[in-house]
């Protein structure tokens, strides 16, 4: 209850603070619409060509966007961690007796909170662009991306905590998420890929979370391919968790 | 029981293949309601000290407790109990000044409706009327401190920790903030336990104060105790006839540890304790024919005793106010009579 509560205050602590700069609904925002609007058209007709029907074109495409905007946009979340703990916040935070955990979750659910928004509008602009999905499908997909974001958001503020450095955090980060990215699939489906590249590509998570979300916005809800990942995103999501709250537990006397 | 009670608390930092021993083996009794000031140069152990007991760094070995609360075994406990300013402060540029104590108020547990004027009743009391809508990022350097300040001290705790409160404030605030701690203590008996570099504030403000140096305590007493053992008052005569006689037969007084003629033809007397010295030095002049002109007294500085004990200054300061002769500036003139 009393970590309930802690939760809450922390969260609207900081969901205050980026409402009250109305700058990133802009800049979170310009990304994907830009990737829509600017390089959706281009990569269906790709698709087309290749005997791709141009309503699963954007099908195929939203779905890559939405993983990516969920990589990028909490991934980079702990460079928030540490100007706090530069500014001395986090130290001020610790000495009340507000749980640790709650200093973490209540961050980590704003930028969820965040990015989930922008990941509907985000379907929403795709929509006037030739988008058709179905809806239980993409609540699925949206509720994947909320799973994700915040496994990704925990993991990004241990490793700020752990290593509080922008200059180790962000090269750790691109390392880490850029092969990631490619290997999932997000830009061009797999399918298109060597053998030996689809093979890779399976043996990292974001191909099934990818796979998965295209498979739901062409309407599969209760089929093995989406419910693994459900599966998926929900294991990298408490495994997560627990390595964040285990690291903010850790740093306190 | 003593309110911070601290037994051999020892700290060692590790970077890389360097250890920095920052505090070996730190002994502390505060009571409740005392003012302490934990004095020592750049690089003491004094943050460290201070942020072992507020439960931010584990000690690397010994033990403490705190307002009844041990600090190894209860920290949430400790944390209830005490309020904590640090000595860089912790305040989030992006929010909003009310927002913060606000939010400070409510992790402590205090309901709605006490929070809001216990925010209102902080803000008009350290200054900081008007600015609660501000941005921190936007107030002066001064106001955040007093703003850190605030928020150490939302729930009334029993014990606060000052990590040098009032560096960067200008002389009101800084008075002002002496009367508040003074008020703390009268009306709810808050224990308080501050750092300083100044040390006309540890002499106005502090029932005692611990000295620290290279980690460890190197002294522990009340200001005029301190004073008393370990500086001096300095008397300079100006007299009418030979001063060379007169340094002679003040050398043999009592009380006076040291007697000289100085450049100018005054004679210089280091005294014990000027209050008592001052009068024998009076009377033996004119029992021996040489008339008294004028009198300078520069009383004993905790400035003194800290160069005495620590072999350096407080601070590194530009001015250089010390040299061998103690200078003038802020003695009290005593004319003749
Ligand atoms: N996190 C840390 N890692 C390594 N060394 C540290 C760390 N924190 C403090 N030290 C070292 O420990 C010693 C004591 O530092 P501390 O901050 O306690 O001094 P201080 O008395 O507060 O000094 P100041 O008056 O400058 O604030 C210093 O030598 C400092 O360099
Ligand atoms: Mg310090």
């Amino acid at each position: 209850m009393s970590l309930l509560v802690d939760i809450m205050l922390v969260f609207q602590r900081h969901l205050r603070i980026s409402l009250r700069n109305p700058l990133w609904i802009v800049i979170g925002l310009s990304q994907p619409v830009a990737f829509l609007v600017l390089y959706g058209p281009l990569m269906t007709s790709t698709l087309s060509i290749t005997g791709v029907a141009p309503e699963r074109a954007w099908q195929t495409y939203v779905p890559g966007v939405l993983v990516q905007l969920c990589l990028f946009g909490s991934a980079f979340v702990g460079f928030g961690v540490i100007a706090e703990w530069r500014g001395g916040v986090i130290e001020r935070l610790r000495v009340t007796p507000v749980s640790r955990v709650a200093l973490l979750l209540g961050r980590v659910l704003r930028d969820v909170a965040l990015l989930v928004v922008q990941a509907v509008m985000l379907v929403l602009v795709a929509l006037p662009l030739g988008l058709r999905a179905s809806v239980p499908g993409v609540l699925v997909a949206l509720g994947v991306v909320t799973l994700l974001s915040l496994g990704l958001a925990c993991l990004s503020c241990a490793l700020a905590l752990t290593v509080k450095s922008e200059d180790t955090l962000g090269p750790t980060l691109n390392t880490g998420l850029m092969p990631l990215l490619l290997l999932s699939g997000v830009l061009l489906p797999m399918s298109f890929a060597p053998r030996w590249l689809d093979l890779v590509s399976r043996l990292t998570p974001f191909r099934y979370i990818v796979d998965g979300m295209r498979s739901a916005f062409q309407g599969e809800v209760f089929t093995v391919t989406v419910l693994s990942t459900v599966l998926v995103a929900l294991s990298i999501s408490v495994l997560s968790v627990l390595l964040g709250v285990r690291t903010y537990l850790r740093q306190s006397a | 029981m003593s309110i911070i009670e601290a037994n051999e608390l020892t700290r060692t930092f590790r970077s890389g293949r360097q250890s920095v021993e920052a505090v070996r083996g730190v002994n502390l009794r505060v009571e409740a309601g005392e003012i302490v000031g934990f004095l020592g140069p750049n690089g003491a152990g004094k943050t460290t000290t201070l942020r072992m007991l507020t439960t931010l760094l584990r000690p690397t070995s010994g033990t403490a407790r705190i307002a009844g609360a041990d600090l190894a075994t209860a920290p949430r406990e400790v944390r209830r109990r005490i309020g904590y300013v640090a000595q860089y402060g912790g305040t989030d540029p992006n929010a909003l000044v009310e927002e913060e104590l606000f939010l400070q108020a409510r992790l402590y547990r205090i309901p709605v409706a006490p929070a809001r004027r216990r925010v209102a009743d902080l803000l008009e009391r350290l200054d900081l009327g008007g600015l609660g809508k501000r941005r921190v990022g936007s107030l002066s350097g001064g106001q955040r401190r007093r703003l850190d300040i605030a928020l150490g001290l939302v729930h009334d705790p029993q014990v606060v920790f000052l990590d040098e409160p009032t560096a960067g404030l200008d002389p009101h605030s800084r008075n002002n903030l002496w009367e508040h701690t003074r008020r703390l203590r009268e009306d709810l008996g808050t224990t308080v336990f501050l750092t300083t570099h100044y040390l006309d504030e540890a002499d106005a403000l502090c029932d005692r104060i611990s000295v620290i140096d290279h980690g460890r305590i190197v002294a522990e007493d009340t200001p005029a105790n301190l004073k008393r053992q370990l500086a001096s008052d300095v008397l300079t005569v100006e007299v009418v006839g030979d001063p060379a006689a007169g340094q002679r037969l003040l050398a043999e007084l009592p009380g006076v540890r040291h007697a000289a003629v100085t450049s100018t033809g005054g004679i210089q007397v280091t005294l014990a304790d000027a209050e008592q010295g001052i009068t024998d030095v009076i009377t033996a002049l004119s029992g021996a024919g040489i008339g008294v002109r004028a009198l300078q007294l520069a009383r004993a500085s905790l400035d003194d005793v800290f160069l005495s004990l620590t072999g350096r200054e407080l601070r590194d300061d530009p001015q250089g106010r010390h040299s061998s002769i103690p200078t003038t500036e802020g003695a009290d003139h005593v004319p003749a009579r």
